[in-house]
């Protein structure tokens, strides 16, 4: 005990500096994450978080019967899958093809064109969407009426969006995402490319041979990361690009979209509860999982 | 970004070019479509509201007109005051915030330090489970009794462990010696922090500064949240909301504005969203490619530490 009282005293000075965060924590995440209970309980705002009524697994009974529970964790894992095989597709293809060039004004002009939807907010790209696709203003409508086609209603038909929303996905990650592929590439040997060209590879050889497998290992990090948060799904997106409208809920529902309506439009507190409980758990179960496969090809960069 | 390049430096035959010219077409053309969409809301904002009912948006002016922003600035305070209260919010929420990431990150980086493992895993795990929206908003509202008050926007963004991470390995990166030296001559804890780390972080200062900048700036999720009251609205929300009730907010232009300007009925709709986008947009366009380099750096740090 004496012990620990000169070990306190020692560090005295850096408890007190770590105070202030330690309080945040312990008050914005492991106060809530307490909360969780919630999710067995029938709410009422009389009894709050912890005096409500228990009601067993009611909340996650009725999640599961509802029918959606099936589709919108299905429309929350097929999204982060597209979005993550195309995601790592254009920015390796432009990380690769934009080191190669020469040009100092052309690289320098593009790679900040490409950053620039990485600093707007999703409520501006919204605006940008309805631009793009209104059904009667659009631009792409009024295109295909001047070219002689029909018009599409995009907000009318849920079919569209697993491709609308994953342009708008690459478009807005492709600046940001390039930049650690490029970083990757940067670090390569130059020792290789010139013993690459002593033995006569062209180029092409020389990305597919050298620069391609020598990517491979951020790539496989940034991939297995990536998976980890398969079940979470990027809510300032699809709540802006889709919002309320419910024509288009079935193909573009993702777990965090049906958690926040059922929690503000239906003030249905247990279920929605339920529903964070159920992601909350599936995304620390792949991250472990994840986590575990990073530290199998390379435990420099596992997490813990 | 580095100059040189890789493998197109060692030759300059067919293949060579070959590869350039896929590269400048390929590269051009996302770059392009990055751009082209920003072109189009500008064109649209300055185009007539009659052009556009007719034939749609286009990629340049139709029909060029002022209307739409004469209609946004009929009633300039509207827009000043969500301005106000985002620029408050972004410059007192990043102030506190690298504050307290900065003087966490620096005791968690002290190998001195008896319980840095543990305190460490204990910021760590709240990035790996979490109790969901709901309690968290309970918590907001039902306990702290935030709603309607600007702390509701202020806090949900001061601490983040992926920031404290990035601040971590640049303070890591500060030679021990430096440190042990400044306690050697007297200074406390506090004081090293401020006389002798500060002045060494200064980029990653930056770098974390900015990217807490850009959280609050682009957030409109806690106001949608926490905030009803439409005079305490930040900016993007601002924008949210008079987006998709345009007609509400016609409404109150007309009401603001009395007889100077033209009734509800007859303001520009779609060309006057896209004017209040620009407006909103306005000052992130103009200052992005000048903070850019701090962002690549944060991002490659944060890659490999986070």
């Amino acid at each position: 005990m004496n012990k620990f009282l000169r070990k306190l005293n020692k560090n005295k000075i850096f408890l007190i500096m770590l105070a202030p965060a330690v309080v945040y924590a312990l008050l914005f995440s492991y106060l809530p994450m307490a909360g969780i209970v919630l999710a067995f309980k029938k709410y009422t705002y009389a009894g709050g978080i912890f005096g409500s009524a228990w009601n067993g697994l009611k909340n996650f009974e009725f999640f599961f019967r509802s029918g959606k529970a099936l589709l919108v964790s299905k429309n929350t894992v097929l999204y982060n899958l597209a979005f993550i095989i195309l995601n790592t597709l254009t920015q390796m293809t432009v990380a690769i093809l934009l080191v190669e060039l020469n040009g100092k004004y052309f690289k320098k002009i593009a790679q900040s064109l490409m950053f620039l939807p990485y600093f707007i907010s999703w409520v501006i790209v919204s605006v940008i969407a309805f631009n793009m696709l209104s059904n009667d203003f659009g631009f792409v409508n009024s295109f295909l009426v001047s070219m002689g086609f029909e018009k599409i209603s995009f907000y009318n038909n849920g079919k569209y969006w697993p491709v609308i929303l994953s342009i708008f996905n690459v478009w807005k990650s492709v600046g940001y995402g390039s930049v650690l592929y490029l970083a990757a590439i940067m670090g390569i040997d130059t020792e290789v490319y010139d013993a690459a060209a002593i033995d006569g590879a062209n180029v092409f050889q020389r990305i597919f041979r050298v620069t391609i497998p020598q990517m491979a290992p951020t790539m496989v990090i940034l991939l297995l990361l990536s998976i980890g948060g398969i079940f979470r799904g990027n809510f300032d997106m699809f709540y802006n690009l889709v919002g309320n409208n419910g024509i288009l809920h079935p193909a573009t529902d993702v777990i965090d979209t049906f958690t926040f309506r059922a929690l503000i439009t239906n003030n249905d507190f247990g279920m929605s509860a339920a529903v964070g409980l159920f992601q909350s758990v599936l995304c620390f179960v792949t991250v472990l999982v994840a986590n575990k496969l990073v530290n199998n090809y390379d435990p420099d960069y596992s997490l813990f | 970004m580095n100059d040189q390049t890789r493998t197109g430096g060692i030759s300059n035959g067919l293949d060579a070019k070959v590869l350039h010219a896929i590269s400048y077409v390929f590269n051009g053309a996302i770059a392009l479509v990055c751009l082209i969409p920003f072109v189009m809301v500008v064109s649209a904002s300055f185009s007539s509201e009659d052009a556009i009912s007719k034939t749609g948006f286009g990629l340049l002016p139709k029909d060029f007109s002022l209307e739409a922003y004469s209609t946004v600035f009929a009633e300039p305070m509207i827009i000043v005051r969500a301005y106000a209260v985002t620029v408050l919010l972004t410059l007192c929420g990043t102030l506190i915030a690298l504050f307290l990431q900065t003087m966490t990150a620096y005791v968690l980086s002290r190998k001195d330090f008896a319980w840095r493992n543990g305190f460490s895993f204990f910021f760590y795990f709240t990035t790996l489970f979490n109790g969901g929206l709901v309690p968290y908003y309970l918590l907001m509202t039902q306990y702290l009794h935030l709603k309607n008050n600007y702390l509701a926007l202020l806090l949900p963004l001061l601490f983040s462990v992926y920031n404290l991470l990035i601040m971590k390995s640049y303070i890591m990166a500060i030679p021990d010696s430096l440190i042990y030296a400044a306690k050697i001559d007297g200074c406390g804890e506090m004081r090293t922090l401020f006389s002798v780390v500060f002045p060494m972080l200064k980029p990653a200062l930056a770098t974390v500064g900015l990217f807490i900048a850009l959280a609050y700036w682009n957030d409109w999720y806690s106001a949608m949240l926490y905030i009803s009251n439409d005079k305490m609205y930040p900016l993007q929300y601002f924008l949210y909301n008079k987006v998709n009730n345009i007609e509400a907010y016609k409404k109150i232009l007309e009401s603001h504005a009395g007889s100077g300007v033209a009734a509800a009925i007859n303001m520009p709709t779609q060309t006057l969203k896209m004017a209040l986008t620009v407006v909103v947009t306005g000052p992130i366009i103009l200052l992005y490619p000048l903070v850019q380099k701090y962002y690549v750096q944060g991002i490659t740090i944060g890659a490999v530490k986070g």
